[in-house]
C-alpha cells in the first residue's frame, strides 16, 4: 500500500516537472535539426531575446499567486523605457557626464515605474477595482503618458557609451592566450578579436540576479509565505493577521518593478525607447507563468517554473527562427503548449505523503 | 463550579444592525474547562453574540469581563490578543499550503539565513506543529500535506490545533460539525471533550441538537435576540429545548443580580 503510494507520488512528481524534460526536448530537437543551434552563441541569443518575457514573467507570478492579474505591463515596459532614455538624452544635452546622465536614467526609470504598480495595488486592495480592469486602465495610461514623453517618436541618440553596457558581456575569453571581466581584453589583433568568446551578456547577468532574488523572496520568507497565503484564502491570511490590502499593494509594486526593469533593460538592449517596446511580450509572460505552473485562480506558481515556460517560448522562437519557419507557426506552437500545460495541471493529482 | 469565578463573562451585550436589534440584552457566563453550547433558530442571535466576542462586531451596548477584568474588544486581533481564539465555519484555512504553514500562518518562525535575511523555519514550524497535534491525539498522515487534500474533519482538527497551540484561553466554534461525515463529527466531539479536559473552556454554536448534548455541560437557548432560558445538559432533554428553542415553551431566563451573580445559577 505504501510502497504504491511511493510509486505513484513518484511518477507523479516527474510527471509534474514535465516542463523540464519539455524544456529538454526543445533544444534538443532543434540542435538536431537545426543549423548551428547548439553553440554557445546561439543559447546566449536565447537568453537575451527572452529577457522581457523572463522579467515580466517573474513579476506576474507574483500578482498571479495572489489570485491577481496584472495587464499593465504591456505598456509599462515602453514607459520606462521611454522615461529612461528621455532621461538620459536630456542630461547629457545639458552638459552632464555619461555615466551620471545613464545611471539617472535607470534610477528615473525605477523609481517613477513603481507609482504605477502603487496605483494598481490601491485600486485592487483598497477600492476594490477588479485587477483585470485596474491593471488593463492603467495599460492605457501608461502607453499615453509614454507617447507623451517621448512626442510620439523613439528616442534616439542616447550616451554612446551605453552600448559597452547594454551589448557588454560579463567575461570574454581568448582560448589559450587571456581571460578578462566585464570588458574586452585590450590591444586584440583583427583574428583575434574575431576568435574571442563573450560569456553571458551583461543584460542577461542583471535579468537573473533579479530574478534569483525574487525567487528566494517568494520560496523562502514569510512574505512569499503570505503571497501563497492570500492566494489560498484571502479570508484565512485576513483572520491570521496578514495585512492583506498592504501586501497586496507591495505585490503589484514587484509587478511594475519587474516591467520596468524590463523597459531599462530595453534600453540598453535597443539604445533606443519606445512607447510600445514590450508591449507584445505581455501575453508571453503570461502564458509563460501558466506553463511554469501557476493558476490564474491563485495559490500555485514558483519563479523556477515561470522561468522554464519564458525558456520554452524564447526556445521555440529563436528555434523556429533557425529553421526558416515563419514566426506565425509560433502562436499555433505556444498555443497549443499553454492548453497542455493547463490540462496537465488540471489532471494531475494532488501530492499526498503518508509520513513525514 | 459555584465558587469558581468566570473565565469570561458578557453583561447586558445588545447589538443592533439598522431597526433590527440582533442581540438584545443578552448576560452570559462561561467557567474553566466548561463546555457551553448556545441554541437558537435562525435569526435568533447567536452568531452575532459570539462576532460581538470575537471582536467581528463591536456591541452598541454592554460590558466584557476577561478573567475578571473588564475588557474592550473593538478587533479580531484584539480578541486573538487576549486568548479568545474563534473557528468560523469555513475555518479560514489556506488550502494551497500545508498543515503547519497553516497552523503557523500570520506568526512565521523565522530564521537567520546565511546571517543575513530571516526566512521560513520549516522544521521548528513541522515539529511544533506535530507536538500540538500529539496532545491533541490528531491523526494527520503527514504535516506537510496541502490542506487541500485533507478530509473536513481533519481540517477542522487543523483549525483547531492552531487555536490551541496559540495559547487559547478560551474557543469559540461555530457549527464545527456541519460539514462533517458521521465518523468525523464523532472525531470532533472528541476532540472538544479532550479540549475541556484540559482547561480550555468552548462556546459551541450548533444546530445539532445530538451533538451539542453529547459535549456541552450547559446550554444557553436565544429566541429573537434575547436570551431566554439556560439549562444544565443533564437535566433537560432535547424535547425541553427544541420547545423553548421554538417558543412551544415559555422562557424562564432571570436576570443575574447587581453582582453579576445569577440567582437561580444552575449548580
Amino acid at each position: 500500500m505504501i510502497e504504491k503510494q511511493k510509486a505513484r507520488n513518484i511518477f507523479f512528481s516527474v510527471i509534474s516537472r514535465w516542463i523540464l524534460f519539455f524544456l529538454a526536448a526543445e533544444i534538443v530537437f532543434f540542435s538536431i535539426v537545426g543549423t548551428n543551434f547548439f553553440s554557445l552563441n546561439n543559447l546566449q541569443n536565447i537568453l537575451l531575446a527572452s529577457t522581457t518575457v523572463l522579467l515580466l514573467a517573474t513579476g506576474e507570478t507574483f500578482v498571479i499567486i495572489t489570485g491577481g492579474i496584472d495587464l499593465s505591463v504591456g505598456f509599462m515596459v515602453g514607459f520606462s523605457s521611454v522615461v529612461c532614455a528621455k532621461v538620459m538624452v536630456e542630461l547629457e544635452a545639458a552638459g552632464l557626464s555619461q555615466a551620471f546622465a545613464i545611471s539617472s536614467g535607470i534610477v528615473a526609470a525605477l523609481l517613477l515605474g513603481l507609482l504605477p504598480g502603487w496605483v494598481n495595488g490601491v485600486l485592487v486592495a483598497r477600492l476594490r477595482v477588479p485587477p483585470f480592469i485596474a491593471t488593463f486602465g492603467m495599460y492605457g495610461i501608461a502607453y499615453g503618458f509614454a507617447e507623451i514623453i517621448c512626442d510620439n517618436v523613439p528616442v534616439h541618440n542616447l550616451p554612446t557609451s551605453l552600448g559597452s553596457l547594454g551589448h557588454g558581456y560579463l567575461f570574454y575569453w581568448l582560448p589559450g592566450k587571456t581571460f578578462s571581466f566585464l570588458s574586452k581584453p585590450e590591444n586584440l589583433t583583427r583574428l583575434e578579436m574575431k576568435n574571442l568568446v563573450s560569456i553571458i551578456p551583461n543584460v542577461t547577468v542583471i535579468t537573473f540576479v533579479v530574478i534569483g532574488i525574487f525567487a528566494f523572496v517568494l520560496a523562502r520568507t514569510k512574505f512569499g509565505q503570505h503571497t501563497y497565503a492570500i492566494g489560498g484564502s484571502m479570508t484565512a491570511a485576513e483572520r491570521a493577521g496578514v495585512n492583506v490590502k498592504a501586501h497586496l499593494v507591495k505585490v503589484y509594486m514587484i509587478s511594475s518593478f519587474f516591467a520596468s526593469l524590463a523597459g531599462v533593460t530595453y534600453v540598453l538592449r535597443f539604445i533606443t525607447g519606445r512607447a510600445p517596446a514590450g508591449s507584445a511580450r505581455l501575453l508571453d509572460a503570461v502564458v509563460a507563468v501558466v506553463i511554469g505552473g501557476a493558476s490564474l485562480y491563485g495559490g500555485t506558481g514558483t519563479i523556477l517554473g515561470t522561468v522554464i515556460g519564458a525558456l520554452i517560448i524564447g526556445v521555440l522562437e529563436i528555434g523556429l527562427v533557425n529553421l526558416g519557419i515563419p514566426t506565425y507557426n509560433l502562436y499555433i506552437a505556444v498555443g497549443c503548449i499553454l492548453i497542455l500545460a493547463v490540462l496537465v495541471d488540471q489532471f494531475s493529482p494532488e501530492l499526498v505523503r503518508r509520513e513525514d | 463550579m459555584d465558587k469558581m469565578k468566570p473565565l469570561l463573562e458578557v453583561r447586558n451585550i445588545t447589538k443592533r444592525f439598522g431597526g433590527l436589534t440582533a442581540v438584545d440584552d443578552v448576560d452570559m457566563q462561561i467557567f474553566p474547562g466548561e463546555v457551553v453550547g448556545i441554541l437558537g433558530d435562525n435569526g435568533a442571535g447567536k452568531s452575532t453574540l459570539i462576532k460581538v466576542i470575537s471582536g467581528v462586531y463591536h456591541a452598541d451596548a454592554g460590558q466584557i469581563f476577561f478573567e475578571g477584568k473588564p475588557v474592550r474588544i473593538d478587533n479580531p486581533m484584539e480578541a486573538l490578543k487576549i486568548g479568545i481564539e474563534t473557528i468560523y465555519q469555513d475555518l479560514a484555512l489556506a488550502e494551497n499550503l500545508n498543515v503547519y504553514s497553516n497552523i503557523f500562518l500570520g506568526r512565521e518562525k523565522l530564521k537567520k539565513f546565511l546571517r543575513l535575511v530571516n526566512v521560513l523555519d520549516h522544521e521548528y514550524m513541522r515539529d511544533e506543529s506535530k507536538k500540538v497535534l500529539n496532545q491533541l491525539e490528531i491523526d494527520v498522515p503527514s504535516l506537510r500535506n496541502k490542506i487541500r487534500t485533507l478530509s473536513g474533519g481533519q481540517r477542522q482538527a487543523v483549525a483547531i490545533s492552531r487555536s490551541i497551540y496559540w495559547n487559547a484561553k478560551f474557543l469559540i466554534m461555530d457549527e464545527p460539525t456541519a460539514a462533517l461525515g458521521v465518523v468525523e463529527q464523532k472525531k470532533v466531539l472528541d476532540l472538544v471533550k479532550t479540549l475541556s479536559s484540559q482547561g480550555v473552556p468552548i462556546i459551541i454554536i450548533s444546530h445539532q441538537l445530538h451533538d451539542v448534548f453529547s459535549v456541552a455541560d450547559r446550554l444557553v437557548i436565544m429566541r429573537r435576540g434575547k436570551k431566554i432560558a439556560e439549562r444544565i445538559t443533564a437535566r433537560t432533554t432535547p424535547d425541553e429545548v427544541v420547545g423553548l428553542i421554538v417558543g412551544s415553551l415559555p422562557g424562564d431566563y432571570e436576570r443575574p443580580d447587581h453582582n453579576g451573580n445569577l440567582a437561580s445559577k444552575p449548580a
